[in-house]
């Protein structure tokens, strides 16, 4: 992956060119060795450039091979995977190279205006909606219905941003406290501006490959276990939004395949979506990981924390290391393959790690992408 | 495998960098425009709003009645059945207080934007603002009803509806 | 039935790149084009990029290409970008200028008496230096030259 930050000097093509070329070069394949390519990017308004699929082909080591866009907001950075791993599961392919890319920074004033056509023409945007609503009013409900303090969940945003001091790419790694959560500027209560990961630039790449192919490149391959992917309806406004039964019924999908009868015993790590910080804990309860509304106290005990009994988001997730839309999910696979080979450094969490689970959720708050690895 | 990477690509750039032209760039102005269509259920529901009135569509096979209204039935996948009438009320599902602007600038009076689950349905909350009140005092549950703009007015928009303001018991 | 009209609030704002910073700023200091050579398809890229698409290499050898080169197809424009008639018909033209592999688009101008052709020979025509910002029409347009 290459370094997450808000504006980057490289263009879309080149940001993904070194993420895939850092890939290829850290398992010692060449580009003729790969088969296909998936890419994974959010909205063609970020970056500016109409049919950006296309355009971040030859960066993406695509020139004259199989090919395919894929794109769910910000569900993206774990659905690619899950495309490539359909490539090469259905025997097609031994290999694909995933690479997903975003350069939010090219949309001015600010990408969240990009956003706006998300809501409906004439049933919400003569109200003159802003994107932070729509969290805020999710946020809100969580808290409600489960009796949340704010504390407890801008913990969530002290340990990430923490984590994230530990990550080469990193964005917005720093010290932080709950005070200065809580004292950091509203925005749409209850969402303050420390609750929030920021846009950025960046790419990031995986090689994907059919298992005799990975016993031939190491001795320790990390394997797709279980793949699941829902997405709700988009009258997001007839939902209740204190929960994701999305992204439950796409870690049900992953857990069958991949022989989870208890995830809370057999999940060894997690690394959900955490563009806000209450957003880690909403997918931590859909992810089963915990019951409804516990998640909170989770984190607040220190459950959480890299040496925890239940480590979640170790990178430092989205608010530490940044949220350039597709690769922010993709970082997160990423993150799970350093760590099961116990190869992330300063981040890696102790003990013998085997399985884990990342997750990513994105669209108009409806699409839970979940993939399990292990060992 | 990580052991190979050695370092991590990315040149961060400042905004004065851009505006100093430290660095090349070029501006893209797109002028496309939309012209987006109703449809058939919205058509409705913004004529019914000029009337002052809200108004749903029911499912037969799940039961649901559902707003913003649609002609078919997302669950059941199915056309849905027929147009109901719903009253003007209802419950605060969820809600928030905004100090920004769509453009993300600082605005002086908060507003308060909210889920609100109109009385008669079960799923269907629009989303709306209240007014008319101190964003302290909205709690969840809080039963409100529509203000409407006079007569002459309204539009046919969901800004027919000035806010919902709670109805005080 | 009911439309509404509306837009996107949104403009753009693209960096040249790390490939592109170089290329631009030495066609505004110098007037100078470059390329990047790609030993390993024996190819000369231009516009230059930081990899090869063909063997994803990363590419570093930069080199300086001719001015001139050749035409290797072209068309007559008659309409601007928002579909108005021009006065006078502008010439589009794929160059392969002499030392790369690869075309670059450009305008071909003051061809007076001569007919347009592929293979015809055309040079770049640069602006002063103090009306250069780094942008490819730094070259206000490629004309007929004869060797």
């Amino acid at each position: 992956m290459t370094k997450f930050m808000r504006r980057a000097q490289e263009t879309g093509k080149e940001l993904a060119y070194e993420a895939a070329r850092m890939a290829l070069d850290s398992c010692g394949l060449r580009i003729e060795d790969i088969e296909s390519v998936t890419m994974g990017s959010a909205p063609d308004a970020f970056d500016g450039v109409h049919m950006k699929g296309e355009y971040l082909i030859d960066g993406a080591g695509a020139w004259r091979k199989p090919y395919m866009r894929n794109y769910v907001g910000g569900g993206t950075g774990v659905f690619a995977p899950i495309h490539g791993w359909q490539h090469v599961a259905s025997g097609l392919f031994d290999t694909c190279l995933v690479v997903c890319e975003e350069k939010m920074s090219s949309c001015r004033p600010h990408p969240q205006a990009a956003f706006l056509t998300i809501f409906d023409n004439f049933t919400e945007r003569p109200l003159g909606p802003n994107l932070v609503w729509i969290f805020a009013l999710e946020m809100h409900r969580y808290m409600h219905v489960h009796k949340i303090p704010k504390e407890k969940i801008a913990a969530v945003s002290v340990k990430n941003k923490k984590n994230a001091m530990d990550h080469p790419c990193a964005q917005l790694a720093q010290k932080i406290t709950v005070e200065d959560v809580l004292n950091s500027e509203v925005l749409v209560w209850p969402v303050q501006r420390l609750d929030i990961s920021p846009t950025s630039d960046g790419a990031a790449a995986v090689v994907l490959a059919s298992e005799d192919v990975a016993r031939k490149i190491t001795d320790s391959p990390v394997w797709i276990d279980g793949v699941g992917w829902n997405l709700d309806t988009a009258y997001w406004t007839n939902r209740d939004l204190y929960y994701p039964q999305y992204v439950e019924n796409a870690a049900k999908m992953a857990y069958q395949m991949a022989g989870i009868k208890n995830p809370r015993q057999e999940i060894d790590f997690a690394e959900p979506y955490d563009p806000f910080d209450y957003k880690e804990l909403h997918h931590m309860e859909g992810l089963m990981l915990c019951k409804k509304g516990e998640a909170p106290d989770l984190v607040w005990e220190g459950v959480t924390q890299r040496d925890g009994k239940l480590p979640v988001c170790p990178s430092g997730g989205l608010l530490g290391v940044g949220n350039p839309i597709a690769a922010a999910g993709l970082m997160k696979i990423c993150e799970l393959f350093w760590q099961l080979r116990r190869e992330a450094g300063k981040r890696q969490i102790p003990g013998d790690p085997k399985t884990a689970v990342a997750q990513a959720w994105g669209d108009l708050m409806q699409v839970g992408t979940v993939v399990v690895m292990r060992a | 495998m990580s052991i190979k990477i050695k370092e991590y690509a990315g040149t961060p750039l400042r905004e004065e960098d851009l505006k100093q032209g430290k660095v090349l760039s070029i501006g893209y102005w797109p002028k496309a425009k939309y012209n987006w269509s109703a449809g058939v259920a919205i058509g409705r529901y913004l004529a019914e709003l000029k009337n002052a009135r809200i108004v749903g569509r029911q499912c037969d096979k799940c039961g649901r009645t559902v707003v913003p209204p649609r002609m078919f039935c997302e669950w059941c996948f199915r056309p849905n059945d027929r147009w109901v009438i719903l009253k003007d009320s209802g419950v605060v599902n969820t809600y928030s207080i905004s100090h920004i602007a769509a453009d993300a600038t600082r605005i002086k009076k908060p507003l308060i934007p909210t889920v609100i689950q109109i009385d008669g349905t079960t799923d269907a909350g629009i989303l709306h603002l209240v007014g008319e009140t101190d964003p302290k005092k909205v709690k969840f549950g809080m039963k409100v009803q529509a203000v409407w703009k006079r007569p002459e007015e309204r539009t046919g928009a969901i800004t027919d509806i000035r806010y919902f303001r709670p109805i005080e018991r | 039935m009911k439309h509404v009209k509306g837009k996107m609030p949104v403009n753009f704002l693209y960096t040249a790149g790390v490939a592109g910073e170089r290329f631009l700023r030495e066609i505004k200091e110098n007037a100078k084009i470059l390329g990047v050579r790609c030993r390993k398809c024996d190819m000369v890229h231009v516009p230059p990029k930081i990899y090869c698409e063909r063997c994803f290499e990363r590419l570093g050898e930069w080199t300086e290409l001719a001015s001139e080169g050749q035409i290797e197809t072209f068309t007559m424009c008659y309409f601007d970008a928002d579909g108005n008639r021009l006065a006078e018909p502008e010439i589009l033209a794929v160059i392969r200028l002499e030392g790369a592999n690869e075309g670059i688009i450009h305008r071909v101008r003051k061809i007076r008496d001569q007919q347009v052709h592929v293979g015809m020979e055309v040079k770049a025509v640069f602006r002063e230096k103090k009306d250069r910002v780094g942008s490819v029409l730094d070259i206000a347009y490629f004309e007929p030259f004869a060797r």
